[in-house]
């Protein structure tokens, strides 16, 4: 009994010690991100901001182009969330209730689209959307990330409107409502769940991608968020304070968002492999 | 769990005697099935217009461009001149690209090694903690998942930094070396290890999470049953667990191999923009050939073999996926 408890006791240490190696990093940039500048230059670590500070994010704050990356960054996540949402919408709902010639290719397509190799697209993609002149607009980035962002979108729908019984609808309809009334009273609030969890995966894969926007986007007023940080003077003697309060900003609404759906990502992904 | 995505809800057909007649008066007058056969096709048609335009066009762009001589002048005029094969000539004789290629092969291999061995690990960790410490684990590897790649890449610069890394000091203060004042991308082994740190730390949650969430779906019967024809915990991960799991360890070792093998955010982020070619991977070849040296027909080409040489996984990764599909 006492060696079954020692081991428990011995199992749960080690999930804390994997606990802590993987959050340091992330514990590490918001602890620099509040130390003074002397503290972050110190030949012995120092492992807890004291004194704390603000200044390192007033200084991130104040720096060129910050708030214009902030906002371009928001326009193209709204943009791509919301059209991600309809029109991912429209598309599940037709591959959930009805049966069609050429549904298993679509299908095909939506999952073979998760592999493909995005940075073997770069080149074209950035020569199609010079033609079309959408290079340094937000435009052609939108409907870039768009594709990223759909797959998942009608995969994860779909799994929603399935869990949906027929007879609730079929029930609807009876009491006398239109196809569309049913639609509206019945499978959206059913679905919703999986729209807000769609919508937030757009957000993050939006906000977070670097290497369209890097391409695409040229002059400093029209980057993101993701390109303005990798931008931020890093030569020998960066400044590594301000450096990490950016980068703490930047993450923040990321980290909040993820912690919310974390669940539904890995599940969409992998939905019914164990079963199948 | 079992409700969502791809949750079945195949109830018998309940159609009370009560209902009938309004359900007969219905399907009079529901359209004829010409114009019903068309809805579905309206809904999808957006999605596969956008997949389409923007995914499906690239493609074959690509390998038409790889067949080209299209550099800056071509990019203005916007057409390129048909060369045929004189791109993959050209860089199947070149040296470098040999050992790009080499270095690719070796670095995925690492990266999806150490990504699936430490994630399977957690995993399997994570359904023996007790109920607080898998919480806080879980939330910890949530936190790592959620971290942009650029966040990331600066965070572990921060830790390796030469004169005052965190990591620099603790590896010295454990005695694993002198490490202090250490430059690691001076060598590129020492600089591929951050680069590779990076990336698994960055990968092992997803695949934790996914296979925890596996699972915690295999059938606790089955693995007591086991326990009582005396097999040890080794045999039971073998021949239980693992083979249940297999779909899932199939379909997150080809997704690993797909994303590692074309890695390239790291490499150039943690080299500020300018890789030394003794850390040129494929991609990042590639993408100095085409944007640096404004080679984009070049630079498609090795983007084109690049996607044929991970053909392999992708094969394995896309039987599974239809696999699924046609279960549905």
């Amino acid at each position: 009994m006492s060696r079954r408890r020692l081991n428990r006791i011995g199992i749960n240490l080690l999930g804390l010690f994997v606990f802590v190696v993987m959050v340091f990093p992330v514990y590490w940039m918001v602890a620099t991100a509040f130390k003074e500048g002397r503290n972050i230059l110190a030949d012995t670590p120092q492992f807890f901001p004291s004194p704390a500070t603000l200044s390192n994010f007033d200084d991130a704050i104040h720096r060129p182009f910050f708030w214009d990356a902030i906002k371009n960054s928001l326009i193209v996540v709204t943009a791509v969330v919301g059209f991600s949402l309809v029109v991912g919408f429209l598309a599940a709902l037709a591959l959930a209730k009805f049966r069609f010639y050429g549904r298993s290719a679509f299908i095909v397509l939506i999952l073979g689209v998760q592999m493909l190799p995005l940075n073997a697209l770069i080149i074209p993609l950035y020569v199609q959307a010079s033609r079309v002149e959408l290079t340094n607009k937000l435009t052609g980035v939108i409907i870039t990330y768009l594709t990223f962002v759909l797959p998942f979108t009608v995969w994860t729908l779909r799994g929603f409107m399935l869990g949906i019984p027929r007879e609730l609808e079929e029930a609807a309809m009876v009491d006398g409502s239109t196809r569309f009334g049913a639609f509206a009273r019945i499978l959206l609030p059913l679905v919703a769940p999986g729209l807000v969890a769609t919508s937030i995966f757009a957000f993050i894969v939006t906000w977070n991608e670097f290497l369209i926007a890097y391409v695409f986007l040229s002059s400093a007023e029209n980057q993101t968020a993701s390109v303005w940080l990798a931008g931020f003077t890093t030569s020998r003697g960066t400044e590594w304070g301000p450096l990490m309060a950016s980068a703490t900003l930047i993450a923040l609404p990321v980290l909040a968002f993820f912690l919310l759906i974390h669940r539904k990502i890995a599940f969409g992904l992998t939905a019914g492999a164990v079963r199948g | 769990m079992s409700q969502g995505p791809g949750g079945e809800a195949g109830f018998p057909a309940l159609t009370g005697a009560a209902a009938e007649p309004f359900a007969v008066r219905r399907r009079r007058s529901l359209p004829t099935r010409a114009s019903r056969a068309i809805w579905p096709y309206l809904l999808v048609a957006p999605a596969a217009l956008v997949i389409g335009a923007v995914l499906g066009y690239p493609v074959y762009f690509l390998v038409r461009l790889s067949f080209q001589q299209f550099g800056l002048a071509e990019l203005v005029t916007k057409k390129g001149t048909w060369i045929g094969f004189d791109n993959f000539t050209r860089l199947f004789h070149d040296e470098q690209f040999w050992s790009v290629v080499l270095r690719t092969f070796v670095f995925t291999a690492v990266n999806v090694g150490l990504t699936m061995l430490f994630g399977t690990l957690i995993a399997l960790l994570l359904t023996r903690l007790g109920r607080f410490m898998r919480l806080l684990l879980v939330s910890g590897l949530v936190l790592v998942w959620a971290t942009p790649v650029v966040v990331a890449v600066n965070i572990f610069r921060w830790m390796v930094d030469f004169e005052f890394g965190v990591l620099n000091w603790t590896l010295t203060r454990l005695h694993i070396g002198d490490f202090l004042n250490k430059d690691w991308f001076v060598d590129p082994t020492t600089g591929f290890a951050v680069i590779t740190a990076v990336i698994v730390w960055g990968a092992i949650p997803f695949v934790a999470i996914t296979l925890y969430a596996g699972l915690s779906q295999v059938p606790g019967e089955l693995i007591e049953a086991a326990q009582i024809d005396g097999a040890r915990r080794w045999q039971i991960f073998r021949d239980i667990t693992f083979p249940l799991l297999l779909p899932i360890f199939v379909i997150l070792t080809s997704l690993s191999i797909i994303w590692d093998f074309q890695v390239f955010n790291q490499v150039w982020l943690m080299r500020d923009g300018e890789p030394e070619e003794d850390y040129w991977l494929m991609s990042v070849y590639s993408f100095v050939e085409a944007f640096r040296l404004g080679e984009y027909g070049f630079g498609a080409a090795i983007a084109v073999v690049m996607v044929c040489l991970m053909f392999g996984a992708t094969f394995v990764y896309l039987r599974q996926m239809i696999r699924i599909g046609e279960v549905r």
